[in-house]
């Protein structure tokens, strides 16, 4: 099974988590939600598959085109 | 006169504040989270107080740190530029109590107008014009589509207590509805701190034009003519200039009168800002009133050459309007705004980071209200606004020109920037012909 990484595309922190490690993820999914400047901007999956690992934790710090969550497709 | 005054903001507008206290030769005292402790403009200040770490909750939002350092500094007035606590009633209510002037107007006008549908209820009973709405939205999601149906398709979704475009989501059907609305309120929650939302009729294509109002403690308000403020990105503006392109002036000075009239018939007793939309068939319909310092106030500035910070801190001090504002304003020229952003030029999303390079234009024709310099960081605590520019010129083409002149001078690394997106849309042909309206920078960017 091939993996993809999900990047953040804002520095930022994490605001919220919408999924778990193993939820099956459709294309277009919205992962988790960043937070940066005001905005939320939510971090997509591109492809269908399974959430197969959670890198960062609601509150993190993250920076622009850090993985944060790896998706088995 | 105020003989201390405290300016609880950052940035830009801390540095703007600041300079018009050092004007009026008050003693001017500025405050600073950890992000901001040495940025430039806290050497305007006589004095500086650090208040906290750079999550805004934890300093320019600390409400009990603020008031400690204000009786410790001894300010017997304080500025909230806008943004931060600016338009929290509450807030002013507690400064006000401690016996520090709140330079703004009287905080039961901050808590009428900053509740949307309560100032549209106010406006509609005064006259002015409020386009199709919805009260504060209930549970029963059956009330809410009646709601939507009522007011017809597509409507746009907004909080109650909001401002800066936040929380607000359009919705073209019904079957978008229930989503926007729940959306909305979780936005407006966290935003706010108050999950009421309410619905507006969306207007295609309008036009922002919003009317720049001062007022003072003995019952007289006056107007500062309007501005444009309809480029937009996110229900935020981008550019801003004054007058409106393209409008009569006798139709759009004639609004201005009524809407000065209404506000002083109501007691309104500083500055303030109504904003309007204007639909393609010339209608205008209240959208809200701003009770503080707008971002875009020195597009005004530049054409009427009144300083309105110092106007509005004298009024605040308890002068009269007729000593504060020669007795005919008079319109000269057109002053146009370019908002600087840290954030990409296509999709707007931030862009924090380090400012290796940073030089702006050296021209004086060109006004730059900026907060940050070389090697200063952009965080991602806080609004992504790097620098105003603002130009004034005989007329609007020649403004547009030096506006370009002076964006093309800028040097910025280490962040992106929205400058060539501010270029692109300067020298669209729409924007050129003065055919502005809110939905203007999604047509020229896509």
């Amino acid at each position: 099974m091939a993996t993809v990484e999900l990047k953040s595309e804002v520095t930022g922190a994490v605001w919220k988590i919408k999924m778990q490690a193993g939820d099956a993820v459709a294309e277009g999914d919205i992962v988790m939600i960043m937070e940066s400047m005001k905005m939320e901007i939510p971090v997509i999956a591109e492809e269908d598959g399974t959430l197969k690992q959670l890198i960062v934790k609601e509150g993190e710090p993250v920076t622009e085109g850090q993985a944060v969550a790896i998706l088995e497709i | 006169m105020f003989d201390r005054v405290i300016v609880a903001n950052r940035g830009a507008v801390a540095a703007r504040v600041l300079r018009a206290l050092n004007a009026m030769r008050i003693h001017s005292i500025a405050v600073y989270s950890e992000a901001d402790a040495g940025a430039p403009y806290l050497g305007l200040a006589s004095e500086t107080h650090a208040i906290g770490a750079a999550p805004p909750r934890e300093s320019y939002l600390n409400q009990d740190t603020l008031l400690e350092i204000f009786r410790r500094s001894r300010a017997d007035a304080m500025h909230p530029g806008y943004g931060f606590l600016s338009e929290n009633a509450g807030f002013a209510t507690r400064v006000e109590s401690a016996g520090t002037r709140f330079i703004g107007p009287a905080p039961r006008w901050i808590e009428t107008m900053g509740h949307k549908t309560r100032a549209r209820a106010l406006a509609h009973e005064h006259g002015l014009p409020v386009g199709s709405g919805s009260d504060i939205l209930p549970a029963d999601k059956d009330i809410v589509a009646a709601a939507a149906r009522r007011i017809g398709f597509p409507v746009l979704v907004k909080p109650a207590a909001g401002g800066g475009g936040i929380g607000m989501l359009p919705a073209y059907d019904e079957g978008q509805l229930a989503e926007a609305v729940e959306r909305a309120r979780s936005m407006a929650e966290r935003g706010f701190a108050n999950a009421e939302v309410y619905l507006e009729k969306l207007l295609q294509r309008p036009r922002h034009i919003e009317f720049q109002v001062l007022g003072d403690r003995f019952g007289s308000v006056r107007h500062l003519f309007e501005r444009d403020c309809s480029v937009q990105r996110r229900h935020q503006k981008v550019i801003e200039e004054a007058p409106a392109p393209l409008l009569e002036r006798k139709l759009i000075e004639g609004l201005a009168d009524s809407v000065a009239a209404i506000l002083q018939k109501m007691g309104y007793d500083n500055i303030g800002t109504v904003e309007m939309l204007m639909g393609a068939d010339g209608s205008f319909s209240f959208l809200e009133m701003n009770t503080r310092l707008q971002v875009e106030h020195g597009v005004t500035e530049e054409v009427t050459g009144v300083d309105l910070v110092q106007a509005q801190i004298r009024s605040a001090a308890g002068e009269r309007l007729t000593a504060i504002l020669p007795e005919y304003i008079e319109l000269k020229g057109h002053a146009i705004q370019a908002r600087v952003y840290a954030e990409d030029p296509k999709r707007f999303f931030p862009s924090p980071g380090n400012l290796k390079v940073y030089r702006s234009p050296v021209d004086p024709s060109v006004r730059i209200e900026t907060g940050y310099a070389e090697g200063r960081n952009v965080t991602p605590h806080y609004d992504p606004l790097l620098a105003k520019v603002i130009v004034h010129a005989p007329t609007r083409e020649a403004a547009i020109a030096r506006l370009c002149d002076a964006l093309e001078a800028f040097a910025i690394e280490g962040v992106k920037h929205n400058i060539p997106a501010l270029l692109k849309i300067l020298r669209s042909a729409p924007f050129r012909e003065g055919q502005v309206h809110t939905d203007i920078v999604a047509e020229v960017m896509s």
